[in-house]
């Protein structure tokens, strides 16, 4: 893969025009945030870069990272991007197999030692090793031994970010996060699940330009998880005027109002699906009619239901609160029954005293 | 890798619930079965009047103010309304709210040929303004009870507690909602928590009149209605 040609090459043979990849530019430059005066920095860049070596790892994943990034319309220039980096090794992907592949990483490996990029999507079980494993290497040996040369890690998808549905209550497998286990490697979390296409070149092509992008508490880049879907919903109108659809074939989802009663966590989920949108800016889940999972956070599985809305108990409350009622029925009952024993009883023990009584007792 | 602000909210909304809802329950069943149970002694006068009706009359005649002590005490009365209806709007109808007590009463399930029973919500407009009128009419009734030598004397910790518990949900959640300051999660979560300390505190404190002034004005007109007087 190292004599591919370089971007202005491709987009030549793809028939992408000088004027098609500026656009492009502009549109990554204010993705990621950046100035305007930043374009033709990031122009100049993607021409230039030398194509860096990339290795994809997948662990425990459904590959629907993979499927989104190479999903999107062919030829687009996020696919040119993709194109333009040395991609040594992704085993769903490349052609070669078993020993071949690996022959290829780590060929990659000791070619690009210290500056290659490492792409891990899936979580790493830890419980027992052997419960992943790519050609007789377990998932978190090749983790460890392709993290060492590695310049930088991109953790795409929840769960090499954050452990994602591997890491889900009951995590039989003991699954975690990239992060958990390399620790002197600069991460940058793209989760989602998966993450829209945009997103990971962006932050890619963000990396080849400037280096790691600035990145939130979460090791997420903030120019793509900084605000809510909630604050960029154009459903949000109705979720002010309190117009809510309360059922998947009422009026109100006739008519497109808000699904935060269905259960929609926008609120407290950071990422670009309103702005950006998906399949090349068709739509997003929730203008689809569904609310929002929440997949780029996470624990997303876990957190309290899908369907359950975020202002709603989480646990399994009912019992419990009857047991309380019941309980609070018994003793409040109680507790009046005693009060009128210890009434009887001090009337029954009342004394008819007068004035010579006092008197002798004084 | 956690989010411990969605750590924190997922607390709230599961084991912090769950242990506010059996103390509020039970502490408010508890207080209310006991109260009837007690019962009172058995008046064995010859009814001069029908203290029933005058009972049921008081429950309602006593959230009228009488004539002259708007003038006398103003911030006490209309606060005290404004306070009381802003919190009951916030509470009653905004769209999160509805969907919680429907979930928690279960609306839906009693009458399941609905797709869901609940009542429509306020626009955020209206929300939003009765929630800020309320702090703003709390904020009043917190300085005339802190300035008048007489309501201060009077006020004991259980006030200002109550005071404290009924004024943090209204701010924590107008902070959520508008994105105000913090991470979002994190007030919602701090909103939620707030809630919860008012939930557990409520069979403990005044806070129990929401429930118990009814029968307690009733008691109060019965025996005016008995006795043959206004109430």
């Amino acid at each position: 893969m190292a004599d591919k040609p370089m971007l202005p090459e491709l987009m030549k043979a793809h028939g992408v025009s000088r004027r098609g990849f500026l656009k492009y530019c502009a549109s990554l430059t204010s993705l990621m945030a950046l100035s305007p005066a930043m374009m033709p920095r990031v122009a100049h860049a993607l021409e230039n870069a030398p194509r860096p070596s990339v290795i994809w790892l997948s662990f425990q994943e459904c590959t629907g990272c993979t499927e989104s990034i190479t999903r999107s319309h062919a030829p687009t220039i996020e696919d040119l991007i993709f194109n333009a980096v040395s991609l040594d090794y992704h085993h769903t992907l490349q052609a070669a197999s078993g020993h071949q592949a690996e022959a290829a990483r780590e060929k990659a490996m000791k070619d690009n030692w210290g500056k290659y990029v490492l792409v891990v999507d899936g979580s790493i079980p830890i419980k027992n090793e052997g419960f992943s494993c790519i050609a007789g290497i377990s998932n978190l040996q090749m983790l460890k031994d392709t993290a060492a040369g590695a310049a930088a890690i991109v953790s795409v998808g929840t769960c090499a970010a954050f452990g994602g549905i591997p890491h889900a209550n009951p995590n039989p497998t003991g699954a975690v996060a990239v992060s958990e286990i390399i620790k002197d490697k600069p991460i940058i979390n793209v989760p989602g699940c998966p993450p829209i296409p945009v997103v990971m070149t962006g932050v890619l092509a963000h990396f080849l330009t400037f280096g790691v992008p600035e990145l939130d508490e979460l090791g997420r880049p903030k120019a793509f998880y900084g605000e809510t879907i909630h604050d960029r919903c154009y459903r949000r109108p109705f979720y002010d005027k309190g117009m809510f659809a309360e059922g998947f074939d009422d009026e109100g989802a006739r008519e497109g109002w808000c699904l935060y009663k269905l259960g929609c966590k926008g609120p407290t989920t950071k990422s670009v699906c309103a702005t950006l949108k998906w399949n090349n800016g068709t739509s997003f889940p929730i203008e689809a009619g569904h609310p929002c999972l929440g997949c780029t956070e996470p624990d997303f599985w876990d957190n309290g239901g899908f369907y359950k809305p975020l202002s709603v108990p989480a646990g399994d409350y009912r019992k419990l609160g009857l047991a309380a009622v019941g309980a609070g029925a018994v003793a409040g009952a109680a507790g009046a029954v005693l009060a009128r024993a210890g009434k009887a009883k001090a009337a029954a023990a009342h004394e008819n005293v007068d004035a010579h009584d006092l008197e002798k007792k004084s | 890798m956690n989010n411990p602000n969605f750590d924190l909210l997922m607390w709230a909304r599961g084991p912090g619930f769950d242990i506010a809802l059996i103390i509020f329950a039970a502490g408010i069943v508890l207080r209310i079965v006991e109260i009837i149970v007690l019962g009172r002694k058995k008046d064995l006068a010859p009814a001069k009047g029908n203290g029933v009706a005058q009972g049921i009359k008081t429950i309602f005649s006593r959230s009228i103010p009488r004539k002259g002590l708007v003038h006398y005490a103003p911030i006490t009365y209309i606060g005290g309304y404004i306070f009381h209806l802003g919190f009951f709007i916030a509470f009653f109808f905004f769209g999160a709210h509805i969907v919680f007590l429907d979930e928690l009463l279960g609306f839906s399930q009693w009458w399941p040929e609905a797709i869901s029973f609940q009542w429509p919500a306020f626009g955020r407009v209206i929300i939003e303004s009765a929630v800020a009128l309320a702090v703003l009419a709390m904020i009043a009734l917190m300085y005339t009870r802190l300035t008048d030598p007489v309501r201060r004397a009077l006020s004991t910790f259980d006030d200002y507690l109550v005071w404290v518990l009924s004024i943090l949900p209204m701010v924590t959640g107008y902070i959520a909602v508008n994105k105000l300051f913090g991470d979002p999660v994190f007030m919602l979560a701090l909103h939620i928590l707030s809630v919860e300390l008012l939930m557990i505190a409520f069979p403990f404190t005044k806070l129990m009149h929401a429930f118990t002034f009814v029968m307690a004005r009733y008691y109060n007109g019965s025996i005016q209605g008995r006795k043959g007087a206004e109430s």
